[in-house]
Order: structure tokens, then C-alpha cells, then sequence
């Protein structure tokens, strides 16, 4: 703390200079968002091996279910392909998630949101016929888009208006959609015509996101999507750090309170941000059915809506920290289903390794006491203030 | 019985909170122990009262080296502290809430409150406390509540009561009368270690004195020994002016104007009741009062956070009765709340992102849905520079400033943009002398500037120190004006009409 600052009169430009100049700290923290994942990952990874080990699972077949875990993620072109193809709805979803975060939501609704906007996307997929591509798949995604928007924002406008928790709102919303996803697919104007089972017709090749990779091997099944992610990626940092309504939400989340002495309308900012999460969810579930499945089926959303609230918090709420969560948790899908094959070990097990991650870092203590030479240099100081 | 602390050291991290603190607490006598906060008064009561285990150094209790492992240990060995945020449950009654944790019981381990009354009396009785002990604790007023606190640590048999910063919520009257019982304590042997901030309190009441300045003891004696301004000195570590220098007022236009405000919350609990009130620009007014009678309601009816219910409020010669907190701020209406931390900043928030907290949507800052980081940063660092916030960086998080430092980041947010009423909520709370100082000498600058300054001070020499003119706060009303040019209002008549006695019953 120095008496540097000039009390009195025109401040000089070297000392603005000088409190222009970036905080000591901002490097750390970076630090930090890489270091607890990773080591909580390890950790995870490592109890899993545990559990296998009690399930008298030879220690040879573990290490080939490491092995194949690893090939199966990032271990060649496919699983590359297989990755990234599984990260794409979990890091929409998880920036909508993060986003309301951000504003102090918890939005549990994610994976409704996704199922009112993929269904409206594999309507509007089939229902509407003759145009070019550049024209339907544009408008099946923000079909879907709009629809997840519409259905958070009744949670939101719920909230606003009579202080109904969100949580219990989006969970109870998530249980309508799945019943109204049954109902709508035995519609006669959805159901795929000749079949008794509940299953939507087949989305046409004008509204189909197109596989980036097919030209190498027929069955890459990466698709354009991957676009649409990163563009989300980098438009929900702009919105948040960069925009005036981004501002508003983080002051809402960060402190209520402040955020009404700044003459900040709660209501609206609950139901903006709620839209805004639910757009991204709806957006997850567009892709999905437009670039993977091809269609609407029951439980197509596959509880990726409630994988992404693990992705959101491991990606601590920050677009670039949910986008290398959601790759690390698409890696883990694409890699567990490589080890069901090659090891023969169930893909439960990755399930539980998932979760362990989440509780590491939601224990981030934990992590440091376990591994000090990581963050020691940190310890002292957090745990003084 | 008699305490001494010898070679106290106490460190948090990279913070020495106590560095090498000796310190003795005899029976019957009153230390004053004064320190700016984050001096280490807390964390050496929170030592002695054993929630800390020191570091180094000893604490010796008559003679012998004593060691707490708990705070259980502390209580037994008979130190009782009375916090400054009271411990009580409102829905029992004094006797409970003084017999919770220690409850007599008769045979089979039935309560026996019957004993347990007559003893809470009798200690009641010895000290003058007239605390009625059958009351329900949420129908008595602030200062008999603390007297229960008292109480509580007697009724365990303290012999040595450290009350942390005692007069914060006690009107004039009721704070002499605390002071009544504090001699009352004294003299029947007790030792007392008094905390406060407030110089004068420390003159009249301490029998020693002992200042701390950033963890070390800076100085000890006894109080004649010294005047107000040594022992401010001491604190701050360098010279302190407390009489704000400041000529009288030459008023201009009503720049604010209440008129028959009323404000009931929900359907039938009046809050504001009948309020009229003027603010003229070159002029600073004070509302004075309790905490808790309406100040808080009375600033949110003015800045736009609540709306009344019957009423005209006007600014600058125009209508804002219906004006939302947004436009008002725009207008020129300058708000420092009464609560940094819950309202006035976010503490995760860079130091920049907080200077424009609630003028981010503002044209200056802004290029079409983008808030101009660059401008806004620049803004910042001029505005940390003209205000004396002291930070290496606009890129820290506020959470990391000191509470002065805070507070005057909040002042020249407020401040630093074209403003003709500034409304100041409890200016220096929780804040260290030196920065009262300037934040004091911002607000009459803004004042000679010909502002319009409305000031709400629960501390009344703070009111006293730089209004023109007074308003009481009673209940929800304006329970009286007065006059404080040259010659000074009366401070023994405010502090009567701050307790609700209107002026017609003193004479």
C-alpha cells in the first residue's frame, strides 16, 4: 500500500497508468480453474480404480479400461470425432446453465428445455417442406431455440412474479416435458407412419446439420454443430463480460441487493436470463436431433440436460471453463463406451467417475489438502481472509 | 481478579492480526482498549475469550499460566464477553434467555426456574439494571436488551466482562446510563475491558487506556494523560483534525422536498408517518436518530427503492413522486447506502466493474449494447486517484480493499459525477478514522460546491459534526428540527427527542 496517489489536484496519467496496469493475482486464478479439475479428475479416477479393484476386477483389465477409456476419447480420428460429437449439447447446455448461474438461477430445467426444443425442431425438421437447406435448417434450429426459451422463461416469469423457487419450477417443467415428448410422439401427424411405437418421423435432409467429416469416412458422425457451439462459447462471454444486460445479470447474481440500488429490474433480468438459458438448452436439443439422431424419439435427451449442470459447475460457471468441461465430459462418454466394449466394464462405472469429479470439486479443500504442491503457495492466503 | 496478556502474537496468513501484545486487566477498573478496525482488537478478545489459540505468548490469570482450549474454558475460568451483536431469542424471556445453557434444574433434572428468577433478580438488583426479567426480550428496547447480555455473563459468574463496542445502538441518555452500570460493575470489583472506537467514550469511562495500531500495542496510560487528539493520533498513526472545518451555510433553492410522506408496508404498517422536510442546495441537513426509526425507509423513499404511499416528493422544482431509481439517479440524485456490503458494492467485482455499478448503462461508459471497459477502467483510476482510494490496481476484486478504502471507492462513485443532492446513509460505517476524516471533509466540499447533502448518522456527534440543520427520527416520524450554525444545537434536547420525549414534555 503506498501514498503514491496524488490527493490533491489533477491527477497525473503515470499513476492511472500504474492502476490500469492487471492485478497480481489474475494468473493464479487461472491456475486454479485448471489445476482442481484436473486433480479432482485424478482423484476420481483413481476411486474408480478402487471400486473395480472391490469388484474383484483384475488389476490387468483395469488398466486395459484405463487404456481403452483413453483410446475410445481421443485415441484416433473416430473417437476424436466421437468426442467432440457427444460435447457439443453438453456445452450448450452448459452455458445456459452457467449463464443463469451467473444471475444466482439454478436452472434444474435444462434438460426440459432441451426436450421442448428438439421436439419442436423435429417437427418443424419434417412439417415443413420444399425449402433449400440455407433456409430450413436455419429455422428448425431456431425453432427449437425459441421454444427452450419459451418454456424456461415460464419458470422465470414465475418467479418474477409470484417468487415461485425456479428449482422446483424447472424440475416439475422437466417432468411435463417428458410426458408431453410421449404424448406428442403417438400425434398422427408426428408419429413415423406404419409404426405402433412412439417415434417421429424422420427429419428431412434440408434440415439436417450436415457431417463435417463425412468426406473422410462415412461414419465420423462430428457434425456442423461443432460451429454452432463455439459461436455460443465465445457469444455467452461477450454477453457476459462484454454487454450492459450481461452486467446487469452478473450484479443480480453476485449481490440482489446492489443490483436493486442500481436500479436493476429483478423481475425482468429472472425471466431475460431464464430465456437466454433456455435458448441454449433448446439449442442443445435442436442440434441433437438435427445433427445425431435424425429424429424425435422418447428420452432422446438422455439426462444430457442434467449432465450439463455437472458441467456448468466444474466449468465454473465461465464459457471457456464450460467448454473444456464439457469436452473433458463428452471424452468420458466417448471413452466409457470404449471401455464397455473392450473391458467389459459397465458404463456405470463412468457415471460414478463423473459424479466423483463433480463432488472434488465441489470440495475443493478436499483437493487441496490431498495434493498441497499444486495450489501451496495459494493455501495461506485463501484461508486467511 | 486480575489478567495479563504477555508477548500475544496471532497470525493470519499474511496478516499479523497481534504482534507481541502485553496487556493487564485488573479488578476493579475499566480499560478502554481503542483501535481503528482491523487494529486486532477482535481477534486478541476473541483470544482471550478462547475461540483463538494465540500463536506465541501467554495468558496469565492471577498469577498463573492459564491455556483455553475452547471457549467453554474461557467462561469457566470466569471472562465473559458481551458481543456487540446480541445472542438472544426474542420469543423467551429474559430470565430464559439469561439461564440458556446453564439451566438450574431441580430434582430429576426438572428446570427450576423458580431459583433461577430469584438469582437473575438479585444480580438484577445489586448492579441497577432494572431489567423487567418476565419480559419477552422482543418487546424491550435496544439498551435493556444489552443490560440482558450483561446479565447472561454474570449469571456465569464472570469476573472480568469484555463488552465489544457497547454504545454502537445506545441513544445519549441510554449510553449515560450504561455507564452508570459499567461504574457500578467497577466498583464491585468486576474488571472491564471496554472496545470502541469512540474517543470521548474512552476519557470518561476508562481508568487505563490501551491503543492498537495494526496489531501492536501503541500506547497505554491513563486517560487524563491524554486528550482526544493523542489518542486519535495513536490510532491512525499520524495527525487527525476532528472538527470538520466548516463555514456557515449560505443556503439556496429547495433542491429537495418532502411533503406528508407517508409509507406503510404491506397493508397497515406505517413506516414513514407524515414526513415533511426540505433540503436546500450549500446546505447539509442530518437526520439524526436510533437506528431503526425509519431512517432506512425514509432514504429508499428518496432515492426511488420504495415507493411512499401518500405523498409528493420533488426535486430540483419537479415532480419524482413516481420517478423510478434510475431516473432519479440520472436527474442528480448521489445515493452512498447505509450497507456497503449488501447494497453499495459487490465484492467479487473488480474495483472498475463497482465504479460504474449503477451508471454502466450510462452513454459515457457505453458504445451501443457494450459497456466500454477501456473509458470505464480509465474513469476509475482517475476517480481512485481524486478520491484517495487506496488499491495498486482498478483489476483487484473491491472484496480486497480495506473497509475505508471500500467506502471511499462507494463516496467517489457516488461523488464524482454532476450531482445536486448527495444521500449519505450512515457515510462512515465500519470505517477507520483517517478515511471518516476525508470522506467528511468530500461532503462539505460537495456542500460549499452549493449541493444539497442529506446525511442519516445513527452517531450523533457524526450529525452533530457537519449538519446545518437537524431532523429527529422517532418511530417513523420527524420528532423534531433544529438549528446547528455557529452556536450549535442542543445535544442533550436531541438526544431526549432521539429516545421519543417531544420537547414539550422536557420543559
Amino acid at each position: 500500500m503506498s501514498d503514491s496517489g496524488t490527493t490533491t489536484g489533477q491527477p497525473v496519467s503515470s499513476d492511472i497508468q500504474a492502476l490500469l496496469a492487471p492485478a497480481i493475482d489474475s494468473r493464479s486464478s487461472w491456475r486454479e480453474l485448471f489445476m482442481l479439475p484436473l486433480a479432482a479428475l485424478l482423484l476420481a479416477m483413481l476411486i474408480g480404480a478402487l471400486i473395480m479393484m472391490a469388484t474383484s476386477v483384475a488389476p490387468a483389465t483395469i488398466m486395459q479400461s484405463f487404456v481403452a477409456m483413453a483410446r475410445g476419447s481421443v485415441g484416433s480420428l473416430h473417437a476424436v470425432s466421437e468426442t467432440l460429437t457427444a460435447a457439443i449439447p453438453l456445452v450448450l447446455a452448459g452455458l445456459g446453465i452457467g449463464l443463469a448461474f451467473r444471475a444466482g438461477l439454478f436452472n434444474i430445467g435444462a434438460e426440459g428445455q432441451m426436450v421442448v426444443g428438439g421436439l419442436a425442431t423435429a417437427i418443424a425438421s419434417f412439417a415443413i417442406t420444399g425449402l433449400p437447406i440455407w433456409v430450413h435448417l436455419p429455422l428448425v434450429l431456431v425453432v427449437g431455440l425459441a421454444f427452450g426459451a419459451l418454456y424456461a422463461a415460464i419458470a422465470g416469469a414465475l418467479k418474477a412474479a409470484t417468487g415461485a423457487h425456479e428449482v422446483i419450477s424447472t424440475i416439475m417443467l422437466n417432468l411435463i416435458s417428458f410426458r408431453l415428448l410421449d404424448y406428442m410422439l403417438r400425434q398422427p401427424f408426428i408419429q413415423k407412419e406404419g409404426r405402433s411405437d412412439p417415434i417421429s418421423k424422420a427429419v428431412l435432409e434440408s434440415a439436417e446439420l450436415p457431417r463435417i467429416l463425412g468426406f473422410l469416412d462415412a461414419n465420423l458422425r462430428l457434425h456442423a454443430g461443432i460451429f454452432i457451439m463455439l459461436a455460443a462459447v465465445l457469444l455467452v462471454y461477450w454477453l457476459l463480460f462484454r454487454t450492459k444486460l450481461g452486467f446487469a445479470l452478473r450484479i443480480s447474481g453476485e449481490n440482489p441487493g446492489a443490483a436493486r440500488y442500481a436500479g436493476i429490474r429483478a423481475g425482468l433480468t429472472i425471466v431475460l436470463a431464464m430465456a437466454i438459458a433456455g435458448a441454449l438448452a433448446g439449442l442443445a436439443g435442436a442440434t441433437q436431433v438435427s445433427g445425431v439422431l435424425g429424429r424425435a424419439t422418447p428420452g432422446f435427451s438422455a439426462g444430457i440436460g442434467f449432465d450439463a449442470i455437472a458441467v456448468a459447475l466444474l466449468g465454473r460457471s465461465h464459457p471457456v471453463g464450460i467448454l473444456l468441461a464439457g469436452l473433458l465430459f463428452g471424452a468420458l462418454e466417448a471413452g466409457g463406451r470404449q471401455m464397455q466394449v473392450d473391458a467389459g466394464v459397465s458404463i456405470d462405472l463412468i457415471g460414478i467417475i463423473q459424479a466423483l469429479i463433480i463432488i472434488f470439486v465441489a470440495a475443493p479443500l478436499l483437493v487441496r489438502r490431498i495434493f498441497p504442491p499444486l495450489f501451496g503457495s495459494r493455501r495461506q492466503g485463501r484461508e486467511g481472509t | 481478579m486480575d489478567i495479563e496478556l504477555r508477548g500475544i502474537s496471532k497470525r493470519f496468513g499474511p496478516v499479523q492480526a497481534n504482534q507481541d501484545i502485553n496487556l493487564e486487566i485488573r479488578a476493579g477498573e475499566v480499560l478502554g482498549l481503542l483501535g481503528e478496525n482491523g487494529a486486532g482488537k477482535s481477534t486478541l478478545m476473541n483470544i482471550l475469550s478462547g475461540l483463538y489459540s494465540p500463536d506465541s505468548g501467554d495468558i496469565i490469570i492471577d498469577g498463573e499460566k492459564t491455556e483455553f482450549s475452547g471457549p467453554g474454558d474461557s467462561i469457566a475460568s470466569g471472562i465473559g464477553m458481551v458481543h456487540q451483536h446480541f445472542m438472544l431469542v426474542p420469543v423467551f424471556s429474559v430470565v430464559e434467555n439469561v439461564i440458556l445453557g446453564v439451566e438450574p434444574t431441580g430434582g430429576a433434572d426438572f428446570l427450576d426456574l423458580q431459583a433461577a428468577r430469584a438469582q437473575v433478580q438479585k444480580i438484577n438488583a445489586e448492579y441497577g439494571m432494572q431489567v423487567p426479567t418476565d419480559s419477552l426480550i422482543e418487546n424491550l428496547p435496544v439498551g435493556i436488551q444489552q443490560r440482558v447480555e450483561i446479565l447472561k455473563v454474570l449469571f456465569r459468574s464472570a469476573d472480568v466482562l469484555i463488552l465489544d463496542e457497547p454504545t454502537a445502538v445506545l441513544t445519549p441518555q441510554e449510553v449515560d446510563e450504561f455507564f452508570a452500570i459499567v461504574r457500578a460493575l467497577r466498583d464491585a470489583g468486576k474488571g472491564i475491558v471496554f472496545i470502541t472506537h469512540k474517543l470521548h467514550e474512552i476519557l470518561e469511562i476508562a481508568d487505563r487506556v490501551s491503543v492498537l495500531r495494526q496489531g501492536q500495542v501503541v500506547g497505554q496510560g491513563r486517560p487524563d494523560g491524554f486528550s482526544e487528539a493523542d489518542l486519535a493520533e495513536m490510532m491512525v498513526g499520524r495527525p487527525v483534525s476532528f472538527t470538520v472545518d466548516r463555514a456557515d451555510s449560505t443556503p439556496g433553492d429547495t433542491v429537495l422536498r418532502l411533503d406528508s410522506i407517508n409509507l406503510f408496508d404491506g397493508a397497515q404498517d406505517p413506516r414513514l408517518i407524515d414526513i415533511s422536510l426540505s433540503v436546500h442546495g450549500g446546505e447539509i441537513v442530518g437526520i439524526a436518530g436510533v437506528q431503526g426509526n425509519g431512517q432506512t425507509e425514509l432514504v429508499e423513499a428518496i432515492t426511488g427503492l420504495s415507493s411512499v404511499t401518500t405523498g409528493d416528493i420533488s426535486f430540483a422544482g419537479r415532480d419524482i413522486t413516481r420517478a423510478s431509481v434510475r431516473q432519479r439517479h440520472r436527474m442528480g440524485i448521489a445515493h452512498i447506502p447505509e450497507d456497503r456490503h449488501k447494497s453499495g458494492m459487490v465484492g467479487s467485482f473488480t474495483v472498475a466493474e463497482n465504479m460504474v455499478l449503477n451508471s454502466y448503462y450510462d452513454r459515457t461508459v457505453t458504445s451501443g449494447v457494450q459497456i466500454d471497459w477501456r473509458r470505464a477502467q480509465t474513469r476509475a483510476a482517475e476517480a481512485c486517484l481524486s478520491y484517495d482510494v487506496r488499491t495498486p490496481s482498478v483489476f483487484l476484486s473491491a472484496g480486497s480493499l480495506s473497509g475505508g478504502n471500500q467506502q471511499k471507492m462507494v463516496v467517489a462513485r457516488e461523488l464524482e459525477r454532476d450531482v445536486k443532492l448527495i444521500v449519505a446513509s450512515q457515510p462512515t460505517r465500519g470505517v477507520d478514522v483517517g478515511s471518516i476524516e476525508y470522506i467528511h471533509q468530500q461532503l462539505v466540499a460537495c456542500r460549499d460546491r452549493g449541493n444539497a447533502v442529506l446525511i442519516i448518522s445513527s452517531e450523533l456527534d457524526e450529525i452533530l459534526d457537519l449538519s446545518d440543520r437537524i431532523y429527529v427520527m422517532f418511530e417513523g416520524r420527524i420528532a423534531a428540527e433544529f438549528d446547528n450554525h455557529s452556536a450549535g444545537a442542543d445535544r442533550n434536547a436531541i438526544g431526549l427527542a432521539m429516545a421519543g420525549v417531544t420537547p414539550g414534555e422536557v420543559a
